[in-house]
């Protein structure tokens, strides 16, 4: 018998993939159950002010239509701000849908046509009358900036930390330096619009017991959400979400159509399927719009001495919205000389919520393009000016990094890209009639491992089951964690399933942050290690005694069998320990903590470096990335393939962020303008040319068993800074407005 | 979206009939326009005729004049990849084939195109003022986000812009439309189908109520030798313009001989100016002669605040997509700038 391969790290496709190909993959909205009745939703066409009158009797007077929920007739729920927070709210007040008539922000749902069928639940939210009190609003950051206030703080302060202090003297030192630079950034609104559209199936089983299909990020925070709003025991609410069509934080939160399938469905005792449309994908959380300032400045050897970065960003009236921006560049650069500030406007908006690498891309766009006009200034090379102040300790909290192999992705992508080819002046590269730049950037995002459970399941076929309550957004989740516990008892990925994306099953965190192989991966390990010591044991008691005078140590785990090491011709398999285990399935679960003592010693991050080339036609102003390069060092890498996809998503995310996708704001109207993947603008293959992904090798052995940093968030943080670059170096001008237009060159 | 009622017309005189019951009655032919108005309900038709199986008009044939007849009813996709068009009309061809994507060429039909709406974002939003939606409601474009819209025969109560690419192509190739109608059949000059906005925007093109467009005339000359599609917009594919360029050339050695020049996403229609094809006959063709018809052709344009670099944009690609006719073998897909 061949020696047994570990699963882990290998290119191990998709476990779901020809689900998902075929059609097969049921989603949240694909459940089609006996009775069950179809809702839509009604929005605010006023950005704020109070409902006057809702007249539904025109819609309630077709045959078909069951009920109209609105403010008026909605039924009694909790009362308490608490009970409507879920596990990635911000500190203030949740939204509460049909709370009462207060307008908070355009297109806010008002309320809840229940139908027959979804045409006519569509047509029927057509024929309402009503009649609204406008107030004056605000909706727009930049002439709000005077408003900026510190952000409240709270529980999501803890994954979210607030500025480190300031260090030495920053003014004296920006003024003292000979080479400064000082910019101001700005981004819109950007919209997540994952391709499936949200979607809650309520499946109404009697006795306030109910079994719901939601589009979550997270089953249990759904669970717990709907628990605590509508007074159901945890037991009798079931939330089941196998495959999610992208996601990329907009489900992080419990969207309002699951809250008001949830009660439609209790109100009517029926099934109800609540779905929006892309129109109102636009209508819940997005990536705030932020302004940016930043003066950074260096000495005539290229040595940064003072870093100054403030950011501000948006919120709601209700909730602060928070994300980490102005953390990152004393991370990077070892400056003795800081000032970071980070505020918030309240404008009449809903509240943000976190849009892949939340807060990192929107701060490294800042502070690598301020950097790379820091080495413009100072004539040195970009690249070099960044080894220059190449730092193994976080300055930022004078601590080393438990693994940082970034100085290796500057070299290797360098290598790759072909970095030592470029012309330093803008304007001197061409080809034919387009003026060619090089730019590069550093990414950086944090490595986290939260809380989880896991149970395992070994059965009389020698198969092995785990259980989890964690979806899989599409990253690959079920397939790397059945590759962890393959490897855990040396079984081939076959005699393995993960059983996932079901709030019964053991606890998980949401699904976000870039932590979630390192936290269920973690959990997956400890029960898998369990359940090695465990078969061991019965194995050890078992007739004829194969194991006498040896321990776990002496023996491996292969293709169903353990072996002594030393003697393969002794061997029990996995069989015959059930069948000892008088035929009982070996059942057992850990829970994973991450060790807080040792882990608060060190700063944990994944980096990456980008390279990025572009072709600019010089008299059209017409922009292509034509070839990118990153080379990513984020501890191990579980499964090349998915983590080359998560990589190349984020490098084309950071392709569209720079250069295409914008929500348009009309901050007369108070209201967005293109809500619809036709006018918001992501990429297309037309846009997308040669990318490559380096995994540089990293071995961690702080942040957790698994020695994991997640790559979900790192792909896309370097690259709208090393586009920008790139563009500058191409065409001599910086912009620092995104996304940029290629009239912007003209 | 409302419900209505479904009528698959069998011929032109039938869905004329069908279409004379009265009421307020749509004709469906690809729907790829139509079926987005009416799912963000923004028009409520009680009655669609259903034009998808009419007798004829889904062919392409040449004419005994020795030009080419378009079926009003042959998809988008089947007319681009047309072998008589590609040889003889590659101009139209690369003007289709910029345009939407190509799941949405393969539905929409050659009729279709010419009566689509403009993509205004508050034209589709129908909880804003906009005179083309409700006459007299005002416009939210003149003060609002106005990026896409026109800054060629704007009036005060629209800045609007038709969004194809096809009919640029048809506009340069100086097109007929044939229509027939509750009164019989005419033809009109494709300079004359489309409409600027003037004080009645509501009004998109002069199809008088009830007509269908049977088909599209393509004269003998398709300036095959030295054409160029360009079309310039905020993503390499999948977008609509702001600004394209269709140009053809009959050259004389060096010497312009005839020029055709039409641009999209400026104007509430496909943008002509004979004064500028006029001067540029007789003249070498380079960059200087086509920079002082591009400055012709922009006489009067209007920016507003969003949009005034459509100005000097739409003069360079003027010059860069004439410079692309005199040699068409640079052009690139999606209509993409070269040379």
């Amino acid at each position: 018998m061949e020696p047994y391969k570990s699963q882990i790290g290998q290119p191990v496709s998709r476990l779901e993939g020809h689900l998902k190909v075929t059609g097969t993959a049921r989603y949240a909205g694909d459940y089609s159950v006996p009775g069950l009745l179809y809702g839509y939703v009604i929005n605010s066409t006023i950005t704020k002010g109070k409902i006057i009158s809702f007249d539904t009797s025109r819609a309630k007077a077709l045959p078909g239509v069951l009920e109209v929920f609105t403010h008026e007739n909605r039924p009694s729920l909790a009362w308490f701000d608490l009970q409507y927070a879920d596990m990635d709210a911000p500190p203030g007040s949740p939204f509460r849908p049909l709370q009462d008539a207060d307008i908070l922000y355009n297109g806010q749902p008002i309320g809840l046509v229940v139908a027959e069928t979804f045409e006519l639940a569509r047509y029927a939210a057509t024929l309402m009358d009503i009649e609204y009190e406008e107030e004056a609003f605000d909706t727009d950051l930049r002439s709000q900036q005077h408003l900026a206030r510190s952000p409240k703080i709270g529980m999501a302060t803890m994954l979210k930390p607030l500025p480190p202090k300031p260090k030495g003297n920053f003014e004296k030192a920006f003024n003292a330096s000979p080479n400064q630079v000082s910019a101001e950034f700005f981004h819109g609104t950007e919209h997540h619009n994952p391709l499936e559209l949200f979607a809650t199936t309520t499946v109404y089983e009697g006795k306030g017991k109910l079994t719901i299909y939601d589009k979550t990020q997270g089953t249990i925070n759904s669970q717990m959400y709907v628990a605590n709003i509508f007074g159901l025991k945890f037991k009798n609410v079931r939330v089941i979400s196998p495959y999610v069509g992208g996601a990329f934080g907009s489900a992080l939160r419990p969207q309002y159509q699951l809250f008001l399938s949830v009660m439609a469905a209790l109100k009517l005792e029926r099934s109800v399927l609540v779905t929006l449309d892309r129109h109102q994908m636009f209508t819940f959380g997005h990536r705030p719009p932020t302004v940016q300032r930043t003066r950074f400045s260096a000495d005539n050897n290229g040595i940064i001495t003072a870093l100054n970065h403030l950011a501000i960003g948006e919120t709601s009236r209700f909730e602060d919205y928070t994300e980490v921006v102005v953390n990152w560049s004393h991370m990077l650069y070892p400056a003795a000389n800081t000032l970071m500030q980070y505020k918030l406007v309240e404008l009449d908006v809903y509240s943000p919520l976190d849009m892949r690498a939340p807060g990192g891309v929107t701060g490294m766009h800042a502070i690598e393009s301020t950097i790379d006009e820091l080495a413009h200034k100072s004539k040195i090379d970009p690249l070099q000016l960044r080894l220059t102040n190449y730092t193994e300790i976080d300055v930022s909290l004078n601590r080393p990094y438990s693994s940082k192999e970034l100085r290796e992705c500057y070299l290797q992508g360098a290598e790759k890209f072909g970095w030592d080819k470029r012309n330093p002046e803008p304007r001197s590269m061409r080809r034919g009639n387009k003026l060619v730049g090089y730019g590069m950037a550093t990414g950086i995002w944090e490595a986290n491992q939260l809380p989880a459970k896991a149970e395992a399941i070994l059965t009389g076929d020698g198969k092995l089951k785990i259980n989890s309550a964690v979806t899989d957004i599409g990253t690959g989740t079920l397939t790397v964690m059945t590759q962890i516990a393959a490897d855990e008892l040396g079984l081939p990925v076959e005699d393995v399933e993960f059983a996932y994306g079901d709030s019964k099953k053991p606890f998980a965190p949401i699904q976000g942050g870039s932590f979630t192989v390192s936290t269920v991966g973690s959990a997956v390990k400890a029960v898998g290690a369990a359940m090695r010591k465990k078969l061991f044991s019965i194995a050890k008691k078992m007739k004829g005694g194969v194991f006498d005078g040896t321990d776990l140590r002496d023996v491996s785990f292969e293709g169903g069998r353990i072996f002594i090491t030393n003697n393969r011709s002794r061997s029990v398999s996995f069989q015959e320990i059930i069948v000892a285990n008088d035929n009982k399935p070996v059942k057992l679960s850990k829970f994973s903590v991450p060790s807080i003592l040792k882990l608060k010693k060190y700063s944990r991050a994944a980096h990456s470096a980008v390279f990025v080339e572009v072709e600019v036609d010089e008299e059209l102003g017409v922009i292509n990335v034509t070839r990118a390069v990153t080379a990513v060092a984020a501890g191990k890498i579980i499964n090349p393939k998915t983590a080359r996809s998560q990589i190349l998503g984020g490098m084309i995310w950071g392709i569209s962020k720079a250069l295409r996708e914008e929500t348009i704001q009309d901050d007369g109207l108070g209201k967005y303008m293109n809500q619809n993947l036709s006018e918001y603008h992501i990429p297309v293959h037309a846009d997308i040319h040669e990318l490559d992904v380096i995994f540089v090798d990293e071995k961690d052995t702080v942040v957790n068993e698994l020695g994991t940093k997640g790559v979900g968030e790192i792909g896309i943080v370097g690259m709208p800074p090393a586009i920008t670059n790139a563009i500058f170096n191409a065409t001599g001008k910086r912009i620092n407005q995104l996304p940029i237009h290629f009239d912007m060159l003209l | 979206m409302n419900n209505f009622t479904y009528k698959r017309a069998e011929s032109i005189e039938d869905a004329l009939a069908q279409n004379s019951s009265g009421g307020n009655s749509s004709y469906l032919a690809g729907g790829t326009n139509l079926v987005d108005l009416m799912k963000y309900d923004l028009t409520r038709p009680d009655t669609l005729v259903d034009l998808n199986r009419v007798d004829g008009h889904h062919e392409i044939y040449e004419t005994p004049e020795g030009g080419l007849l378009l079926g009003a009813f042959v998809t988008n996709a089947d007319t681009a990849w047309h072998p008589s068009v590609e040889e003889r009309y590659p101009l139209l061809s690369k003007a289709i084939l910029a345009g939407a994507s190509a799941q949405i060429r393969n539905m929409a039909t050659n009729g279709g195109n010419l009566l689509q709406r403009t993509r205004c974002y508050y034209f589709y939003d129908a909880n804003v003022p906009c005179n083309k939606r409700e006459p007299g409601s005002g416009c939210s474009a003149i003060p609002g986000y106005n990026r896409i819209m026109a800054i060629l025969g704007t009036s005060e109560s629209c800045i609007a812009v038709f969004p194809s690419d096809m009919c640029v192509g048809l506009a340069a190739l100086d097109a007929t439309v044939h229509v027939e109608g509750p009164t019989g059949s005419r033809s009109i000059p494709f300079a004359d189908f489309h409409r600027l906005p003037g004080d009645t925007p509501e009004i998109d093109n002069t199809l008088l109520p009830g007509e269908i467009i049977t088909g599209i005339e393509l004269p003998a000359n398709g300036f095959s030798k030295n054409y160029s599609y360009l079309k310039l917009r905020d993503r390499n594919s999948y977008a609509f313009a702001l600004v394209s360029v269709a140009t053809g050339l009959e050259l004389d050695g060096n010497v312009i001989r005839e020029a055709r020049i039409a641009l999209g996403g400026v104007a509430h229609k496909p943008w002509r100016v004979r004064e500028a094809e006029e001067f540029l006959a007789g003249k070498t063709a380079d960059s200087v002669h086509f920079g002082q018809a591009a400055e012709i052709i922009l006489r009067g344009a209007v920016g507003f605040p969003h949009n005034a670099f459509k100005i000097e944009l739409a003069k360079r690609a003027i010059v860069r997509n004439c410079m692309m006719a005199l040699n068409p073998e640079s052009q690139l897909p999606g209509a993409q700038p070269s040379v």
